[in-house]
């Protein structure tokens, strides 16, 4: 290895690590506490003063994915003895099981919105942040401010006539509604990020492509899109955070059908009161899916912002 | 690999005539590429636009089908801008985003600035690091009022295990001077990695001959800093305050599950104040003006900050 | 809807002879808040589904949303919900338009008469307007705001003679408001067995209606009232009474002086948290709490006891919770929901209502000899529900609560200005939406 100037010395480099190590210790603390209460019996999970050391069990997992109801002594007896360990925790409390919960639905309604808008977002955004970056389009610059603008909205502030109008296009508490409604609302960010990264991808390929006959779709198809796969992954992963996690038009728009998981996870009520362990349970599947997404594709991810998020 | 009938079909075609046959012209390609865009957006976000201009416009009430709707002109506005509550819950708004700023650019670039160091490892801690932005943020806010609870909450005793102070002493969201910043440190908990990453990215671009050629004039590592690599970042980091700044004016769950606007009206933030306008009291017509004029004034900002981005980046 | 009313009607009373021969097995869907009871009534409703042939779906939202995404769904008409048991407060607005289905003749019809129920939940739950026999709901679910207290606490002997010594009386149930706030004061940062406790929780939140929920049971007893007895809308002097300031500054001394720290945005769950964690003496709780408390590891079993709330100078009121069930007007499925009703309505289902933990409001159940003694906290609720005092109900409820929410945490939460101001700043607010509202 040659010597480089801009190399930082090796102490230096350690102190940075450790600083950064550090910082992220300290940042992991708090989601290290949900995912801990998710293993705690309700009683713990509210323990006056906090305890740290505690014996885990899967109370909370057992009431995320079932409804209970407080039985009487009549219903235990008639309930015979737990058939399974979830019966045998849930009867442990002095309840039954009545069902399965919603939570279910709600994360499967969650997959299928939030993964739905992705891909329609990426494939709106990169058509349209390639002909921004290829063609000359009328009034460019204002169409893509025009496009940057449409997410300084605040959500409450058109969920009024998003409201109506989705109630007479049938579309209000529907997947399709709300597919719609988080690819209109990433787009902004993903044709900006997405025109970045095509801006850098050299025109030279393309032409050769041309000249060899290929049409615009398919340099488009098979040059571009190749190219430009990176962007896409880490721009994918932007729009996806924000529909999986989005609340304000899920809470207002959405109820039995097409509700998402956020809305639904602080709401998990037990026999008595908030069960903070089955919320903490909830919250922490539900980061499952998209830490998984970002960590496989977490090469892209900074990878790909240095080139997407501005044109150098 | 195999051939597609579209590629046999291109291979047996000259080439000025497949062009004109098959393969449509720049223009309309432009044009069906940008179009859904252009109008799914018109759609979703310009026509509803359009309805609550018009709405902010009338004494429109949602909940009450059977009154007459009548025009009042610019009654609303003139409601909205003379309430001195309505520029309580503004200042409100600009504490929480000024304040989240400059917090999450000083330790975002910080911590970018020592990933780019590049020690052993730093690809798994900057994934680790970039955790919180994952998390709903109403499922965070809610949590964190879990966690500033001073009997039960971790961070009252974190706090009060390196500080002697008792963890009863205080209390984050209950009290009017300090609510204001457990928001804060919520936000900046949560999306600081944001503006780590695209200042990462904006580090990572600098080619690295430019540090060299500094060090051939024996620049100090402290003018490098300032003379190199802030003002080659600052693009970068231009944008992540456009981003937060746009998203943080927005902010209402995670401040609604928090502190649900109080106490009082102290964490109040626009977004907050116009939802119980516009679907607790059904004014339909004034929360549109409400909604109106923060669009306007979030959108005057941000074209505003973009025409100054646009002339750092061409610099 | 006129001639669909009355087909409906029809269909009820032809519903009586046989609940099995309904004509068609439908999917109803019940919409109510997602809280304990709630769970209950999944498990009572399965008789239902069995004995109609039709299909139970639920539909339940947090109390702290329930009003917001409710009142949407039926301000824009939406058919989600077959049936609603919505809150008191909406009763005016579900009538006045047209979101509910007046239940009169079927009430005729069908034999249910009103006089079979609680008085206080048909004047809170059904009646629009108030006091008229014009019904829009079946009492559905009794609830008032009572206190729950630590039993096993206040029978230490070592704390009894304290009390007695600081306060010359014996360390019991308070008998009034003023007592109340000497007991939660003495217990206010006292160390039982080992960790600090405090005296008690209390409604306090801010976003939905949790601090004015709480506040009225000081309110009403210092004497508070909505209006003038003999002129409605009439504020002024009833609303800002000196009584009514005193109440106030009643409840922020309460919160100063008598809570846990940081219980600044605080409803029904964190006051269960508090009081299951052992934070405190007291907590102030609507009814349905209870069965929880009685069957919880930690404080349940005999060491908690329960109270209504305590007198005050003009009298003993306690803030009416609770709900009544209705057929929404947009449904097309109003003959399934009006059978639901019927079914519900029945001596032998509301008992077993009692039974799962619901509180029925069907004076045959609670004035069963059996039933005050049926539960540790059925007395309890008997006597909170004879002093019971509701919010107001008009169709504008929902802005009449949003300036109190805000007068009121300002004042007593967040310290600002006097209770005098914010009860002034509180006419002016409720004067100001009875104006837009036509009625002043």
């Amino acid at each position: 290895m040659s010597f480089s100037v801009t190399e930082p010395r090796m102490g230096t480099k350690w102190l940075a690590g450790i600083l950064v190590v550090g910082y992220a210790i300290i940042t992991m603390v708090p989601l290290l506490w949900i995912i801990a209460t998710g293993f705690k019996s309700p009683n713990d999970s509210i323990a006056y003063p906090p305890v740290i050391l505690f014996e885990p069990t899967m109370e909370g997992y057992v009431n995320l994915f079932t409804d209970r109801t407080r039985a009487t002594p009549q219903m235990l007896k008639d309930a015979g003895p737990p058939e399974t360990w979830y019966d045998e925790i849930a009867q442990n409390r002095g309840t039954v099981i009545t069902g399965p919960s919603r939570y279910g639905e709600r994360f499967l309604n969650s997959v299928i919105i939030g993964f739905g808008s992705t891909a329609l977002c990426m494939i709106l955004g990169t058509a349209a942040a390639y002909a921004f970056s290829r063609f000359r389009v009328p009034l460019k610059d204002d169409l893509m401010f025009f496009i940057l603008s449409t997410r300084m909205m605040p959500p409450i502030a058109v969920a009024i006539p998003i409201f109506l109008m989705f109630r007479n296009l049938g579309l209000s508490d529907t997947h399709l509604g709300m597919i719609l409604l988080y690819t209109a609302v990433n787009l902004s960010l993903s044709v900006w990020l997405l025109k970045g990264f095509i801006d850098e991808i050299p025109v030279e390929y393309e032409e050769a492509a041309l000249i060899d006959g290929y049409t615009r779709f398919q340099a488009f198809y098979k040059i571009v899109l190749p190219q430009a796969a990176t962007g896409i992954a880490s721009t994918a992963i932007f729009c996806l955070i924000f529909a999986w996690n989005e609340y304000a038009f899920a809470v207002l728009l959405t109820s039995g059908n097409a509700q998402t998981a956020p809305p639904f996870i602080p709401t998990i009520i037990g026999t008595s009161g908030k069960d903070w362990p089955a919320v903490a349970a909830g919250a922490t599947i539900f980061l499952i899916p998209v830490m998984v997404f970002t960590i496989l594709l977490r090469k892209h991810l900074l990878r790909g912002i240095t080139f997407g998020a501005v044109r150098k | 690999m195999t051939i597609s009938p579209i590629d046999r079909a291109a291979a047996g075609t000259p080439h000025g005539v497949a062009r004109r046959i098959r393969g449509l012209s720049d223009r309309t390609i432009a044009w069906i590429f940008v179009a859904p865009t252009i109008f799914l957006l018109l759609a979703v976000n310009i026509f509803p636009l359009i309805w609550t201009i018009r709405l902010s416009f009338t004494d429109y009430r949602v909940n009450r089908p059977n009154n007459e709707v009548s025009w009042v002109g610019l009654r609303n506005y003139e409601r909205i801008l003379s309430d001195p509550a309505i520029w309580d819950t503004m200042q409100a708004t600009a504490h929480f985003l000024i304040w989240t700023i400059i917090l999450q650019v000083l330790i975002g670039f910080t911590l970018a600035y020592l990933i780019n160091m590049k020690f052993k490892g730093n690809d798994l801690w900057t994934t680790i690091i970039v955790f919180p932005m994952m998390l709903s943020p109403a499922v965070v806010g809610n949590f964190w009022t879990f966690l500033y609870q001073p009997q039960i909450g971790l961070f009252n005793y974190v706090v009060a295990f390196f500080t002697g102070a008792d963890a009863a002493s205080f209390s984050m969201i209950g009290d009017v001077h300090l609510a204001p910043w457990a928001i804060i440190i919520v936000d900046t908990w949560m999306w600081t990695p944001f503006v780590m990453l695209i200042c990462l990215a904006g580090l990572r671009s600098i080619p690295d001959s430019i540090y060299e050629a500094a060090e051939c004039d024996r620049a100090s590592k402290w003018r490098q800093f300032w003379t190199i690599t802030v003002p080659m970042a600052l693009p970068f980091l231009m944008l992540a305050v456009l981003f937060r700044g746009i998203e943080n004016f927005k902010m209402f769950d995670l401040v609604v599950q928090l502190t649900g606007g109080g106490p009082g009206n102290t964490t109040t933030l626009t977004s907050i104040d116009l939802k119980r306008e516009a679907f607790e009291r059904w004014r339909t017509g004034y929360s549109s003006a409400y909604a109106v004029i923060l669009f306007v004034t979030v959108f005057g900002l941000a074209s505003i900050y973009v025409k100054a981005l646009n002339k750092v980046k061409q610099r | 809807m006129k001639r669909s009313f009355m087909t409906t009607t029809a269909a009820g009373a032809l519903a009586l002879a046989s609940l099995a021969s309904a004509a068609q097995a439908e999917t109803l869907t019940l919409c109510w808040a997602a809280w304990d009871p709630a769970n209950a009534l999944i498990e009572l409703s399965k008789d239902f589904e069995a004995q109609s042939g039709h299909t139970m779906r639920f539909e339940f939202v947090p109390w702290t949303s329930f009003a917001d995404r409710m009142l949407n769904e039926l301000n824009s008409g939406g058919q989600l919900c077959d049936l609603m048991i919505g809150d008191s407060q909406w009763i005016g607005g579900g009538a006045e338009n047209g979101h509910y289905v007046k239940l009169n003749d079927f009430f005729d019809a069908n034999g249910i008469s009103m006089n079979d129920f609680i008085p206080a939940t048909v004047t809170g739950y059904s009646e629009w307007p108030k006091n008229t026999p014009n019904y829009w709901a079946l009492p559905a679910f009794g609830d008032v705001v009572g206190w729950t207290y630590r039993k096993d606490w206040f029978e230490r002997p070592e704390l009894q003679a304290e009390f007695q010594e600081t306060y010359g009386r014996a360390l019991d149930v308070p008998a009034t408001l003023e007592e109340l706030k000497d007991i939660a004061q003495f217990f206010q940062g006292r160390d039982i067995d080992g960790t600090t406790v405090y005296g008690a929780a209390i409604y306090t939140e801010r976003g939905s209606e949790g601090i004015t929920m709480g506040v009225t049971n000081a309110l009403y007893n210092y004497g508070f009232q909505y209006e003038n007895p003999d002129q409605p809308y009439d504020l002024e002097g009833f609303v800002n009474s000196a009584g009514a300031v005193a109440g106030l500054e009643f409840y922020k001394e309460l919160y100063d002086t008598a809570t846990p720290p940081g219980s600044s945005n605080w409803y029904m769950g964190e006051n269960i948290d508090a009081f299951r964690s052992g934070q405190v003496a007291m907590q102030m709780n609507f009814a349905f709490i209870w069965p929880g408390v009685e069957a919880d590891e930690n404080v349940g079993g005999g060491r908690a006891g329960y109270f209504p709330n305590p007198a005050g100078p003009a009298g003993q009121f306690a803030q009416l919770g609770g709900q009544g069930i209705s057929v929404v007007a947009y449904s097309s499925k109003q003959n399934a929901a009006l059978e639901y009703i019927q079914w519900f309505a029945q001596p032998e289902v509301q008992a077993k209502w009692w039974e799962l933990g619901g509180y029925s409001a069907l004076r045959a159940v609670v004035e069963d000899p059996g039933f005050a003694t049926s539960q540790p906290y059925a007395q309890t609720f008997l006597d909170s529900m004879a002093i019971v005092k509701d919010f107001w109900a008009e169709p504008a409820y929902a802005d009449l609560l949003l300036a109190m929410q805000n007068r009121v945490h300002n004042y007593a939460v967040a310290g600002q200005g006097t209770a005098q101001e914010a009860l002034d700043g509180l006419v002016a607010d409720w004067t100001e939406i009875f104006e837009d509202e036509g009625k002043l």
